[in-house]
């Protein structure tokens, strides 16, 4: 890239104590597994019914936080990074729930 | 020309080109100005092939009952003059200034990614001719600019047609998608030390927020024109009504990216005539923070407002309400900045020239768009106008009147800057009151034989209808309107080629790109600029301080180098896009193009360590 | 290679961040097709009929763990340990690709046993276009791989300095496995609860 060599800098090419440990990420992994074990178990409580949503919503919401926060680093990164994939994610998040209601999905 | 062998681990021994002249340098160039000044000339050309079709279409529509071209191909002219001017005209005219302004704006020597950059040149330029290439291919896309799917599908149109528009769309979206993700990095990124972004150039701003929008905005078009590929290509059901599809869903799809788009396409003609006034009017923009945020806050507010364009599709009363409301909202901000235009020229000392009379022309004209805006906002006055010449007169006004008048603005103003050459100010200001005069008189009348009930999309109508004599008038107008671009034309040959010499700062400009030559040197700045405030030149000009003269060697800058890739990874894309029309082992081998491309592209260093 | 920005987060990083944000609405467009045609058109066979939880499961385990895998591959890299790296890279690329392997075998299985094409009905294209594309990152994600991988190899230019090279494709790795773990549970699970009221 062109280096603008007089910039205010902070140095970004030593990233690597951005990241966790070895063993953190052991424990995610484990932490991963023992939420998909969850999801497949509650699967079968039929007697959840609707209620099944909810929860399979926090158990995936938790499976994706983790990966983002320690695999993809965002937890050890500058926040700017967590603000730009947050509003892509948002936003996805919101217009596809109105265009669900438009089809009608949530009366 | 000597050249460095390029190590790679296949047979393919293309050598770096060190220091290319003559069409390879335009080829390889990864210079941000050359890749602009290519963007502009492209999409100027794109801009006329629009300007060309929409003659056709006016001279067909001069009278009742003509039959100058056949119905089918007035289909396929109205579809190609949309897509041409806002895909191949608005943006990549948007673009062009993007490129060669943005990095001077923030003081950078070049985008984050000049490689990159060139892809994007290359691929827009593939896009549009594949979608340019339809008209000699046994027709074009004929199904309007947004192509509503199902009419779009196999079953209601089996011509080659709609599969030119959709890979060209896709191709074309691949070339916005990188140039948007490459300045986005640019302004974060590479801005000058002190350059906050509260110290942006509005016209930086504005490009910002485009290029989000832009990113987050072409996926969905992207998603809405896979399905219908793989509708027509490979029989899936997504728009098959018989199968039990819902023929709303293309409608909201393509809605939800379009109404950012119409966004996309304003905020940089905004950001030009952010420019313009202040300078003129000796003035510094009034109410900065209030542009930044009305524009900020329109970009939010157009992703909840896409069903305004659907009101008659029996969305019931509560949707249409709230799509009433959501939109009505974003007339707020919209003033918001027209006021703080008018602001910023009140009490100037402002001085009338081609730049600033097409800039008043912008605020005008925008102005009028605007308000018949407004009116088909309210979805029960739109059952009135939806699909009538009075919306074909709203969009003209926003996007010839509006959009095509700032761009108009901005090439003149950055003329001297592109150039190093002043444009010839008589021809300029002719130029404007023909396309002034012109346009009101083509596209005003649209309003009356609208409400009269005239629908867009005809291609003729009866003699009885009453409409015969404003759409005479308009037919005329509209070749008014092509002899002002005409002037233009002529405007920009003649003073590019001996129009007298510019000095850096000809305007008594505001902003960093008037603080280097006309045209600027290769590396821009010979010393990155230290900013201190908004206007950060302007305010250092008035205190008078001499210019030390800088020490720096231009020859102890580093440049990135050119490259081929960009270029060939644009082409294995075209390949791969018209092997989707014709055939797909064509279309494989496009792609093992670009896969081997690529790589050879991230395999090379982005300065060779031995060439200087 | 300009190391020195504006924000000092390198230009590269923050280019795979905002492509990432962009790809949210690609899959959220994707996803919101799928859940719009859930339920209509022909019903014959459905999510229901033709899914194994089971089977699924497994495989998304597999790519749970060949995320984990790709940590490893990264802090051996940034130790220099270029040994390690490779071997983490090699079980990264082979449990992406037994991913693959799973996705093959799944849609065979319902093609040739249940009769189930993207042409049968609004299910059969909602579901194979939406696994398909993600089918087509993961490919792209291990061919990405196998190049770092190869060019650790023969081109000697992978090393603890290049580390970005790899933390980039981790980044896309890693965002193959979120997306996965959405239709995983939107898809798979909520296509085939038993508890829903019918
Ligand atoms: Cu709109």
């Amino acid at each position: 890239m062109v280096s603008n060599k007089n910039n205010k800098t902070k140095k970004s090419g030593s990233h690597d104590h951005n990241h966790p440990e070895p063993i953190t990420y052991f424990k995610v992994a484990m932490a991963l597994v023992a939420l998909t074990a969850l999801e497949v178990v509650v699967f079968y409580f039929e007697w959840l019914g609707y209620a099944i949503i909810p929860v399979m919503a926090i158990l995936s919401i938790g499976k994706f936080g983790i990966v983002v926060m320690y695999y993809m680093h965002l937890k050890f990164d500058e926040k700017l990074l967590t603000y730009v994939f947050m509003s892509g994610l948002i936003l996805a998040v919101v217009v596809i729930m109105w265009l669900m209601a438009l089809f009608g999905w949530f009366n | 020309m000597t050249s460095i062998p390029l190590k790679l681990p296949f047979k393919l021994n293309l050598s770096r080109p060190t220091n290319p002249t003559g069409v390879m340098d335009w080829i390889t160039t990864i210079d941000h100005k050359k890749i602009g000044i290519l963007y502009g000339v492209t999409a100027f050309i794109m801009f006329i092939t629009g300007g060309i079709e929409a003659l056709l279409i006016r001279t067909q529509l001069a009278g009742p009952e003509l039959k100058i071209v056949a119905p089918d191909v007035y289909n396929q002219l109205f579809t190609m003059h949309a897509t041409t001017m806002i895909f191949l005209g608005v943006m990549p005219l948007s673009a062009a200034f993007f490129n060669y302004i943005i990095p001077l704006q923030i003081g950078a020597r070049d985008v984050a990614f000049p490689r990159l950059n060139a892809f994007s040149y290359w691929t827009f330029l593939f896009g549009a001719l594949i979608m340019k290439s339809s008209w000699f291919l046994g027709g074009s896309p004929n199904a309007g600019w947004f192509g509503y799917a199902p009419i779009t599908t196999t079953t209601f149109n089996p011509g080659n047609g709609i599969d030119f528009w959709i890979v060209g769309l896709q191709v074309l979206g691949i070339a916005s998608l990188a140039a948007s993700f490459n300045f986005i990095v640019t302004i974060i990124n590479m801005r000058a030390p002190g350059l906050s972004f509260m110290r942006l150039p509005l016209f930086t701003w504005m490009t910002f927020i485009t290029a989000i929008l832009l990113v987050l905005a072409f996926p969905v078009i992207t998603v809405a024109l896979i399905e219908l590929m793989l509708d027509r290509t490979f029989d899936f059901n997504f728009f098959n009504t018989k199968a039990g599809a819902n023929p709303l869903l293309w409608q909201h799809l393509f809605w939800i990216f379009g109404h950012p788009e119409v966004y996309i396409l304003i905020l940089p003609a905004m950001g030009i005539v952010s420019e313009i006034l202040p300078t003129f009017s000796k003035k510094p923009v009034f109410g900065y923070a209030a542009m930044v945020l009305a524009a900020a806050f329109i970009a939010f507010m157009g992703w909840l407002v896409w069903s305004h364009h659907m009101f008659t599709t029996g969305l019931g009363p509560i949707a249409n309400s709230v799509f009433t409301i959501t939109t009505m909202l974003i007339a707020v901000p919209t003033g918001v900045k027209m006021f703080n235009w008018l602001g910023t020229m009140w009490g100037g000392d402002i001085e009338f020239n081609t730049p600033v009379l097409f800039s008043v022309g912008f605020l005008s004209m925008f102005l009028i768009g605007g308000i018949s805006g407004v009116m088909h906002s309210f979805s029960a006055s739109d059952y009135q106008q939806q699909d009538t010449y009075f919306i074909v007169a709203h969009i003209h006004y926003v996007l010839f009147g509006g959009a095509i008048f700032a761009i108009f603005a901005g090439i003149y103003y950055w003329f001297p800057k592109f150039t190093g050459r002043m444009y010839d100010e008589k021809l300029g200001k002719q130029n404007f009151w023909l396309m002034f005069i012109g346009q009101n008189i083509t596209f005003f009348p649209m309003h009356f034989v609208g409400m009269q009930g005239m629908p867009r999309r005809i291609f003729t109508y009866d003699s009885e209808m009453g409409w015969a004599f404003w759409n005479g008038v308009e037919s005329f107008a509209a070749y008014v309107v092509a002899f002002g671009v005409l002037l233009f034309i002529i405007n920009m040959i003649k003073s590019w080629i001996s129009g007298p010499k510019a000095d850096g700062d000809p305007w008594d400009g505001r902003t960093l790109e008037w603080s280097i030559s006309s045209p600027p040197p290769v590396y821009n700045f010979l010393d990155v600029p230290k900013v201190e405030s908004l206007d950060d030149f302007w305010h250092k000009k008035q205190k008078k301080n001499k210019s030390v003269k800088s020490k720096t060697n231009p020859k102890s800058i580093h440049l990135p180098q050119a490259s081929y890739w960009p270029m060939l990874v644009s082409l294995g894309l075209a390949i791969a896009g018209y092997g989707i029309i014709y055939n797909l082992v064509v279309c494989g081998i496009g792609l093992a193009m670009v896969l081997v491309t690529v790589c050879a592209w991230s395999w090379e260093p982005v300065n060779e360590p031995d060439a200087h | 290679m300009s190391d020195e920005t504006t924000t000092g987060i390198d230009n590269r990083k923050l280019l795979m961040w905002v492509f990432l944000g962009s790809d949210c609405m690609f899959f959220a467009s994707l996803i919101g097709t799928y859940l719009i045609y859930k339920g209509t058109g022909n019903l014959d066979i459905g999510p229901v009929d033709v899914f194994d939880i089971p089977t699924t499961s497994v495989s998304t385990f597999v790519l749970l763990m060949s995320s984990m895998s790709m940590v490893f591959a990264y802090a051996y890299l940034v130790r220099n340990n270029i040994n390690a790296f490779r071997i983490w890279m090699v079980s990264t690329i082979i449990m992406g690709a037994t991913f693959l392997g799973f996705q093959v075998f799944e849609f065979s299985e319902f093609y040739f046993h249940y009769d189930l094409s993207p042409q049968t009905n609004l299910f059969g294209t909602t579901f194979y276009a939406l696994t398909g594309t993600h089918g087509l990152h993961v490919t792209v994600g291990v061919v990405w791989l196998a190049i770092i991988f190869y060019s650790s190899l023969f081109r000697n230019s992978v090393s603890a300095e290049t580390n970005l090279d790899l933390d980039l494709a981790a980044l896309y790795w890693h965002f193959v496995d979120i997306v996965w773990i959405v239709i995983f549970a939107v898809v798979y699970l909520f296509g085939t609860f038993p508890g829903f009221p019918s």
